[in-house]
């Protein structure tokens, strides 16, 4: 059933996924959730009409809790904190197949970094927290070092994870054929870095 | 001078934002006016009455009506007037609508604009002369271009009704994309058992001429007096004489050419019809696979024609004839971007196919004597997918408009190969289903529910082999998942495009194309079989893809507009048409170069004013064809010496029209 | 032939094959390579996943540097390359962005010059005739499965030097040197190599899906452009071939490594010990008079 009332909800209960009821309503947390997408990554959620395709072709959609066009779907109702507490966000390998096969033009791959940088600006937490810390602790190894350095990179990783011993041995293979440095080279430019960070949303927590 | 002003409420639409009696008022204040009235609506009976009325009665002279736009209701008003004894031309109209109300909210200004605009009519008015049409001749003889089954019917028609039709048909055979199916949507008929006869009919009927392996060159002239030249390409055997018996056509040794009718999947001779029933049912040479025409050597289909009608020797025939009126019917093509379609692997896993190839599979007379196999093996396939909008709805890829009549094939292809090969599962792939036409529903609900379609929502993103088997990764948006079918032959519903050259023939008629180059009709809802150039009609899938129903329909339709301007006794030319001042014009020719229509030739005259009683000197000079000219302006504007002149648009009237406003926006300090 | 050498982190470290080879074959082609001083990371995914503007930021930073030397880029890693052609076409195109992260630039882009993957200038015409030319040692008998992944070929309107749907340069590059590349269908799937680490699950099955693929379709070898790829195929194909069932061992090379063994390149066989998985199997089968010693020479 739908109806037409105030306020824009999606009633979820805590473990049912589907069956859901909707109240939708055009207001304005719907329409701004389109708006901050468009501004972020430029793309217009209404210009998705729904064929599946990104689904069809998206590697990492078996693992999803939503299928990649329902975060379009979702993104078109305004169901904000269903968008933004997904897993597919943050699942998404950003291999672009999306985008490039999408009959309609729409990036959905820029659409989902858009939801992740909302879903991080508005606190929501990470539905795959592991992915997140990941990404958050490569940008901030570029952030100290201007260069990844794999071997603190994983390191430092892993302690915010707390899953110390996968990959392990792996590790310990590239280190014996000399892959992993010991010492992260440093860029000299370091302060120009900086700045370029703190213009962006990640400069204001420093780690 | 005794002028009247009418000055129309449209309802509310121009009342509810000008003060119409306001106009009425001032309307009665300027030069000329001897009488000015409001009503709701002019241009129905009453209204027309009280303008006929008023004519009688305060003798008015001319008239202008301060209304909507010409375009809509010229032509009402001129016959008004005319029925009330005045040339028609004597009227001219004030758009106060389109120009006026519906751009303005309700203030002061919105009524002075009105009148401003009737105040610019009276001027000009003031000036109109009475002008006159002249009466042209009808050659009674439609040419048809295309003989596909718009082509057809549009010909069986027009002959039926008396008139002599040539239907030109660029293959060696009429009968079109139709010819190639088996059966057809929404009854399954067969497409033989239904057009066959149909082309037939042509061939026999005493009005029609079929020139099949021709195509029209250029298009001289106007309605009712075209001149087209055609040319007759060589088909290398002499209709006359050519039997059909076909005993060439199993001996040529030039085999394994591509069918163009079969779409490749079955294949020809260098000598050929493209299929048994064709119509003209004679072979042609192609002469660029022919070994005699390659080599100078073979000539086995001239030893073994029993009435000798080989002939080599012939040559393409370029002829001009005479027609009232064309049929534009040349129909469609399907897309076949193998690049484009990469992602299912079209043009390169043969059993990837598209569903104009399936429809050849599935013809009882076609490569396979209409047993489903696939191409690359022969094997029967148990397992088949079709994917809907495959270059239709794509923007990106493709074309973003929906190819219309796909659904309807889909549902008929899946329904068909279920009752061919009983084993066999079939998947449809499709976005939306489009089915809104008598009896559509019903039939693609009959291939769900009784032929086990299974019918899949979302597209597919990849097409790509596993064993002698295609994996189609697809989704399914109802569940929100992706999904894998492995299946034996995908077939692709292609998009229905224009032809490559469609805009170079559009080009040659003068007739307008749209932004994909489907012809352009007039009108979108009330002129769908007219082009803006008269005389011209389209029917079939020339101008968008259409199924069977809507073409025939549409070509009866162009037809019964052919019939309706022949049965007239003449037809009247423009009487707003563009004239040149002879003794001004410098015959630089520019105006020729700029008339949209082809209507100024360049002429040569005497030169009155350089020439004596002994010496005659002579000049250059632009002639307007009144039969062609649209009065259209373009050639007045562009003159510099100011010689050509628009009849109705003269710039003694216009300049009347500016002096008007001005004066008016002089004096009440609006300037 | 000069251009700016953008390595990244990758050829620095876990991939420092890839980033030898390509300066070895680069050496031997008359290619002049001239690293860019004092480059930063492109962000990779992160960058972009996180943060949009910061992921044209950080690119453009190496791009001015490279600008000022005059000097069009290469970028082997098909991430990277990835990344600042993204950059480029970005700043090119916004004109506010441009300014606005000049502003913060030393060395200011203008766009003035351009960014190229190390496949598209190793297979550009003249050079594949070359290194045609070159070869001394075919490499007859290696069947590679040509894995072009994803970065390197999508987005098509900003990359898209080769067909995204039915990419051919690094087939024609293999072919060139005399491998015999196998016709299958993961050419251009996704790995799912940003995910390596932290959802490696994905990884796993999505490697045995391309490795599976390749075995069945004869493939001796998979050769790719791109260092998280290779990382990623030589590090999860245990796991995968345990969740599958299947034996899918299979040595994965970086094309120039190739190269350079078919044009005999000093220096390049001590790369080949350096491989997670063991590249001897794949080498063995190169049909040649002269045996290929175990372990190579470095
Ligand atoms: C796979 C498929 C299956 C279909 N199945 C059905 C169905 O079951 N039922 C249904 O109702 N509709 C069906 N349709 C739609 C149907 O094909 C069209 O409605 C119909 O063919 C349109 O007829 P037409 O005469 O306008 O065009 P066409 O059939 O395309 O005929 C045009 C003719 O003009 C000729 N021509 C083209 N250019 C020139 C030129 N410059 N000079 C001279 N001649 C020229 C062509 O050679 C051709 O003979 C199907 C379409 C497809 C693609
Ligand atoms: S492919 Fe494009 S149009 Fe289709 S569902 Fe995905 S984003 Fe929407
Ligand atoms: S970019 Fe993300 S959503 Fe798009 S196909 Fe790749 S993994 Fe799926
Ligand atoms: S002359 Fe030409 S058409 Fe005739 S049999 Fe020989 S090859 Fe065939
Ligand atoms: S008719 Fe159906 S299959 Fe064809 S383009 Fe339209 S929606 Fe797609």
């Amino acid at each position: 059933m739908t109806n037409f009332s105030n306020k824009v909800t999606s009633l979820v209960s805590e473990n049912a996924q589907c069956c859901c009821e909707l109240s939708l309503v055009e207001g304005p947390t719907g329409s701004e959730l389109k708006r901050r997408i468009q501004e972020l990554c430029g793309e217009n959620v209404l210009e998705c009409y729904q064929c599946g395709e990104c689904t069809a072709g998206c590697p990492v959609a078996y693992a999803m809790d939503i299928a990649p066009n329902q975060v379009l779907r979702l993104a078109q109702l305004g169901l904000e904190d269903e968008v933004l507490g997904s897993s597919a966000i943050w699942l998404c390998a950003g291999c672009e197949t999306c985008a490039t096969r999408c009959p309609k033009g729409v990036a959905l791959s820029r659409v989902m970094d858009a939801c992740r940088q909302l879903a991080l600006e508005r606190g929501i937490k990470p539905k795959e927290p592991e992915i997140a810390k990941f990404h958050d602790q490569f940008l901030t190894e570029v952030k100290r070092f201007g260069r990844v350095h794999e071997l603190t990179l994983t390191a430092l990783y892993k302690v915010r994870t707390k899953d110390f011993f996968s990959d392990v041995f792996t590790g310990i293979q590239m280190f014996l054929k000399g892959k992993l440095a010991l010492i992260p080279s440093l860029v000299k430019g370091r302060d120009e870095i900086r700045r370029l960070f703190s213009r962006s949303r990640h400069g204001s927590e420093d780690s | 001078m005794r002028i009247g002003v009418f000055v129309c409420w449209c309802g509310s639409n121009i009342a509810k934002t000008v003060d119409v009696e306001k106009v009425v008022e001032a309307a009665r204040e300027m030069p000329g006016v001897v009488y000015a009235t409001d009503y709701k609506y002019m241009c129905s009976e009453p209204g027309q009455n009280m303008i006929q009325e008023a004519i009688r009665e305060h003798k008015l002279d001319r008239i202008v009506v301060a209304s909507c736009s010409p375009r809509l209701h010229e032509p009402t008003f001129q016959r008004c007037v005319e029925a009330a004894g005045l040339n028609p031309y004597m009227v001219e109209m004030a758009n106060i609508r389109e120009q006026c109300s519906w751009v303005h909210e309700r203030t002061p200004e919105a009524t002075q604009h009105a009148i401003d605009l009737v105040r610019m009519a009276v001027a000009k008015v003031a000036k109109n002369e009475p002008l006159s049409r002249s009466k042209l001749d009808i050659t009674r003889r439609a040419l048809v271009i295309g003989g596909g089954v718009a082509g057809i019917q549009a010909a069986l028609d027009i002959a039926d009704a008396g008139y002599p039709v040539v239907l030109v048909e660029r293959t060696p055979s009429i009968g079109g994309h139709m010819a190639q199916y088996d059966k057809t949507f929404p009854t399954l008929d067969c497409a033989a058992c239904i057009l066959t006869p149909k082309m037939v009919d042509c061939a026999s009927h005493p009005l029609i001429e079929i020139w099949s392996y021709s195509e029209v060159e250029e298009v001289n002239g106007f309605v009712g007096n075209f001149e087209v030249k055609i040319r007759r390409r060589a088909k290398s055997v002499d209709e006359s004489k050519c039997t059909g018996c076909g005993l060439c056509l199993e001996k040529c040794p030039v085999k394994g050419i591509p069918s163009e009718f079969d779409e490749g999947t079955g294949t020809r001779r260098a000598i050929y019809r493209p299929f048994p029933q064709a119509v003209p049912n004679k072979p042609v040479i192609d002469r660029e696979h022919c070994r005699y025409f390659q080599t100078g050597k073979c000539g086995v289909c001239q030893k073994i024609c029993p009435v000798g009608a080989i002939d080599y020797e012939q040559q393409d025939q370029v002829v001009t004839e005479k027609f009232g009126a064309i049929v534009v019917a040349t129909g469609f093509d399907v897309w076949r971007d193998e690049q484009a379609m990469a992602q299912f692997g079209y043009g390169k896993y043969p059993d990837v196919i598209s569903s104009l190839q399936f429809e050849r599979l599935m013809n009882a007379s076609g490569p396979t004597d209409g047993k489903i196999v696939r191409p690359s093996d022969g094997k029967v396939p148990r397992s088949i997918a079709f994917i809907s909008c495959v270059g239709s709805r794509d923007e990106v890829h493709g074309y973003p408009y929906c190819s219309k009549v796909c659904c309807m094939y889909n549902a008929k292809q899946a329904l068909l190969a279920k009752d061919k090969l009983h084993d066999v599962q079939t998947y449809v792939f499709y976005m939306d289903i489009r089915a809104n036409g008598k009896g559509y529903e019903e039939f693609v609900r009959r291939a769900i529910e009784e032929y086990g379609a299974n019918y899949i929502r979302g597209r597919v993103s990849r097409v790509y082999p596993d064993g002698d088997q295609l994996v189609v990764k697809g989704a399914d948006t109802l569940l929100g998942r992706p999904l894998e079918v492995r299946v034996d032959l995908v077939v692709l519903a292609t998009a229905m495009k224009p032809h490559d050259d469609a805009k170079e023939l559009a080009r040659k008629l003068g007739i307008s194309t749209d932004q994909y180059d489907w012809f352009s009709e007039a009108h979108p809802k009330l002129r769908p079989v007219e082009v803006l150039t008269d005389g011209i009609y389209l029917a079939g899938a020339c101008q968008y893809p259409k199924d069977i129903p809507d073409t025939v329909a549409q070509a009866s339709g162009a037809a019964s507009k052919v019939i309706g301007l022949f049965s007239k006794e003449a037809i009247l030319s423009e009487a707003m048409t563009a004239f040149v001042n002879e003794d001004t014009c410098v015959g630089c020719g520019l105006c020729a170069e700029v008339c949209p229509f082809g209507a100024i030739d360049l002429v040569e005259v005497v030169d009155r004013e350089k020439s004596t009683r002994d010496n005659q000197v002579m000049k250059t000079v632009a002639r307007v064809n009144e039969g062609v000219c649209k009065g259209c302006g373009t050639c007045a504007a562009a003159c510099r010496s100011g010689s050509a002149r628009l009849r109705g648009f003269d710039t003694k009237q216009i300049l009347a029209e500016i002096d008007a406003l001005a004066d008016a926006a002089l004096s009440s300090k609006r300037l | 032939m000069k251009y700016a050498y953008y390595p990244g982190c990758s050829l620095e470290s876990t991939a420092k094959e890839f980033g030898e080879s390509t300066v070895l074959v680069a050496e031997a082609l008359g290619i002049e390579l001239v690293e860019i001083p004092d480059w930063n990371c492109c962000g990779a995914t992160s960058g972009h996943a996180l943060d949009h503007k910061l992921s044209i930021a950080l690119p453009a930073r190496t791009l001015g540097i490279a600008e000022n030397m005059g000097l069009d880029v290469v970028a082997p890693c098909a991430a990277c390359y990835n990344r600042m052609k993204s950059a480029e076409v970005a700043m090119k195109s916004d004109e506010a962005l441009r300014s606005e992260i000049n502003s913060s630039l030393a060395n200011p882009y203008e766009g003035k010059i351009t960014v190229h993957s190390a496949l598209e200038i190793f297979t550009a015409p003249d050079v594949l005739n070359r290194i045609k030319e070159r070869v001394s040692y075919p490499l007859r008998g290696l069947k590679p499965a040509c894995y072009y992944g994803c970065l390197l070929l999508r987005p098509p309107k900003i990359v898209g030097f080769d067909d995204p749907e039915a990419p051919q340069r690094l087939d024609e590059a293999m072919c060139a040197v005399g491998a015999e590349p196998v016709e299958w269908y993961f050419k251009n799937e996704c790995c799912g190599a940003s995910l390596g680490i932290s959802k490696s699950a994905v990884s796993v099955k999505l490697t045995g899906d391309i490795i599976s693929n390749a075995k069945k379709h004869g493939a001796n070898c998979i050769v790719t452009v791109c260092p998280l790829c290779l990382t990623n195929l030589e590090m999860r194909q245990g796991a995968a071939g345990k969740m599958r069932g299947e034996d899918l061992t299979m040595p994965v090379f970086y094309f120039t490594e190739l190269l350079g063994l078919a044009m005999e390149v000093p220096g390049i066989r001590k790369l080949f010990a350096s491989h997670l998985v063991d590249v001897n199997p794949a080498l063995d089968a190169i049909e040649q008079g002269e045996p290929v010693p175990a372990g190579a020479e470095g």
